[in-house]
């Protein structure tokens, strides 16, 4: 019902063959909007989707210490055998020893929101409340000069955040 | 004294390397190669060996490598090591295989928190976003849908780290490890374009965010022109169900794109008006550059090619002949020309390449070479039918900042030392 003709082309070894399909058989279901609030969890950099709640780097300390110190280790700057450094760095991209870090590096904070919400922490993907998330996220950018300590983070201000390197890409994809 | 074999062998380049069709030219006989010497038997079971003598094993349900094999497997790349067993990579021993299909045990793993243990029956695919119909489809349904069979490569776009801007000199490691983040398969599955046309997509619609079903819900920003274009929900591989490792019960394909993009165990595509600029997009698989900045959205892995024989771990065995083999592929298109040098890089003959050369997907080089036990380099060089030519490791190298390691599709050196030891020597 939604088909558009569409033909489907087939490379296959130096022969081509082409069938025309109708369109879809059209098996899927309807998907509401309840569901689709469910699942929806990307944020993008204008931050549309940020869900309701807030944090400050003060709440997010002890989120840190439990929930993410023993894998990325005091101070968020990694160390042997632990996962990466989230902090420090800045002003390195350019030198011959480049450290790449959530703050010196992405060009986000959105993005450390939507990746922290999702997967960590690793041994626990998707357990932390939204205030848990935006605490935390509070407190790596204070923790890495980005923010200040009583800087609270919501829907509003965590797209505000200015990332150090935030002029530092390009696209590449001729689409944009 | 040169033999009368040699005499007759056509040499095209430096350094003995021979005409592309001197394997097949008829009333050569090898040196070092004879006749099986088979003693005269007094009953047909004495000269018979002993697996003829005794029933063989009997039928079972799922075959599986001879034992004699079993030393050709994946190897692990666990930085994390046991704080994170599930977050790393595995790499195809291309040192053990040949051809261009990779067998789907041996097709290398990306995951960033392991392998989830999806059950089929519970999972759906979710569209939503810039549609005109939000939807829902069950695996059983997709499984109803019409579908397209291709072969094609994916290559992590982390493919040839060891010999990118990490590291101070040349790392001595077998080919699996250099090159081995790429593998090919025969995939089939239901073109993106079907599932997106039956949602309809709306006006203002220019990316996708495709998400999977595992502990980090990878995501990356897919343009809609490519989903539109080649893009498949892949649902067998090699003709059997997706492996667990590739995605199963389906993955995204994107003929010609980094390997991150091709969402396994997928969940989810959002239609926007954006890219998302998710982890993988811009914390990881972004290409920072000589001048400190970076690029986002290199797509496409470039044209490259490596020899996978001789290589590493091996050794050569003994002056004579050998056959130089590898692998060329391109996310542009279809590989056209390899060269092949012996003499590194001093001159170049081209390369036997298997056929049919398909879009995106590996052809297999072969040259004949005869190898007269002095120091050599060996080369290979790929062209593609869009112009491309993979370029030195000096060239690739100075055009990103220090410790860059993704998109190095530069030329691979193998140094070959009179004892018979092989390295790896930059480009
Ligand atoms: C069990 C160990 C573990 C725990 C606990 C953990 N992490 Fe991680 N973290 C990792 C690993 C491993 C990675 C790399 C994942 C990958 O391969 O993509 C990572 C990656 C990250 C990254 C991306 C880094 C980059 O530069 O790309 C961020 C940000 C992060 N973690 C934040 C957190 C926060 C915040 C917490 C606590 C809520 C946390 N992690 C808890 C192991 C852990």
């Amino acid at each position: 019902m939604f088909g558009v003709k569409r033909l489907l082309v087939i490379a296959c070894f130096s022969a081509t063959s082409v069938y025309a399909l109708d369109g879809s058989p059209g098996l899927g279901q309807a998907l509401d909007s309840a569901e689709i609030t469910g699942i929806d969890i990307s944020i993008d950099a204008t931050g549309r989707n940020l869900p309701v709640g807030s944090g400050t780097a003060l709440q997010g300390a002890s989120v840190y210490e439990a929930k993410c110190l023993a894998c990325h280790g005091a101070g968020a700057v990694g160390g042997e055998n632990l996962a990466d450094p989230l902090v420090g760095g800045i002003g390195t991209l350019t030198t011959d020893k480049p450290l790449k870090t959530v703050v010196s590096y992405w060009p986000y904070a959105t993005t450390l929101f939507d990746y922290v919400r999702r997967a960590m922490p690793l041994n626990a993907p998707m357990s932390l409340a939204d205030d848990e998330v935006y605490a935390v996220s509070a407190y790596l950018l204070f923790l890495g000069g980005v923010i200040e300590e009583s800087h609270e983070l919501n829907a509003e201000t965590l797209p505000q955040v200015k990332m150090p390197n935030r002029d530092g890409f390009q696209s590449v994809w001729a689409d944009r | 004294m040169k033999s009368t074999t040699e005499n007759k062998l056509e040499k095209v380049a430096g350094n003995g390397l021979l005409g592309r069709r001197a394997f097949f030219q008829k009333g050569i006989v090898w040196l070092g190669a004879s006749a099986a010497g088979v003693s005269m038997a007094a009953t047909t079971g004495d000269a018979a060996p002993p697996w003829m003598k005794t029933p063989g094993a009997p039928l079972r349900g799922y075959g599986q490598p001879s034992p004699h094999t079993e030393a050709t497997q994946r190897q692990l790349l666990q930085p994390y090591g046991t704080m994170a067993p599930g977050s790393g990579a595995s790499v195809t021993p291309l040192q053990d295989l040949n051809g261009i299909i990779t067998p789907n045990g041996l097709h290398f793993e990306r995951s960033h928190n392991g392998v989830p243990a999806i059950d089929p029956e519970q999972h759906e695919l979710f569209i939503h976003g810039l549609v005109g119909q939000p939807l829902k489809i069950s695996y059983n349904d997709l499984l109803r849908y019409p579908t397209v069979t291709r072969t094609c490569f994916i290559e992590c776009s982390g493919n040839g780290l060891f010999n990118a801007n990490l590291a101070d000199e040349p790392m001595q490691m077998p080919v699996g490890h250099l090159h081995g983040l790429m593998s090919t398969s025969e995939w089939t599955g239901v073109p993106l374009s079907l599932l997106l046309d039956e949602a309809g997509i709306e006006a203002g619609a220019a990316w996708l965010l495709a998400e999977g079903a595992d502990p980090v819900a990878m995501s990356r920003s897919i343009p809609v022109s490519k989903a539109m274009d080649d893009a498949m929900i892949a649902l067998y591989q090699n003709g059997e169900p997706v492996r667990p490792e590739q995605g199963y019960p389906m993955r995204l394909l994107l003929p010609g794109f980094e390997g991150n993009m091709q969402v396994k165990w997928l969940r989810r595509i959002k239609v926007t008006d954006r890219p998302t600029y998710t982890k993988d997009e811009t914390s990881k698989y972004s290409d920072h550059l000589a001048d400190g900045s970076s690029n986002l959205f290199s797509f496409t892995m470039g044209v490259k090619s490596a020899i996978t024989r001789p290589a590493l771990p091996y050794r050569m065995q003994g002056k004579g002949f050998y056959e130089i083999t590898g692998l060329a592929w391109s996310g542009h298109g279809a590989v056209t020309r390899v060269e092949v040098s012996a003499d590194g890089g001093t001159s170049w003959a081209d390369a036997e390449l298997s056929s049919p050369a398909l879009s995106m997907s590996p052809v297999r080089f072969r040259s004949p070479w005869q190898w007269d036990g002095s120091p050599s380099v060996l080369m290979s060089r790929a062209h593609d039918n869009k112009g491309n030519v993979q370029m030195s490791r000096a060239d690739w190298s100075v055009k990103y900042a220090a410790g860059h390691l993704y998109h190095n599709n530069s030329i691979q050196a193998w140094a070959i030392a009179t004892d018979g030891e092989i390295k790896n020597v930059w480009s």
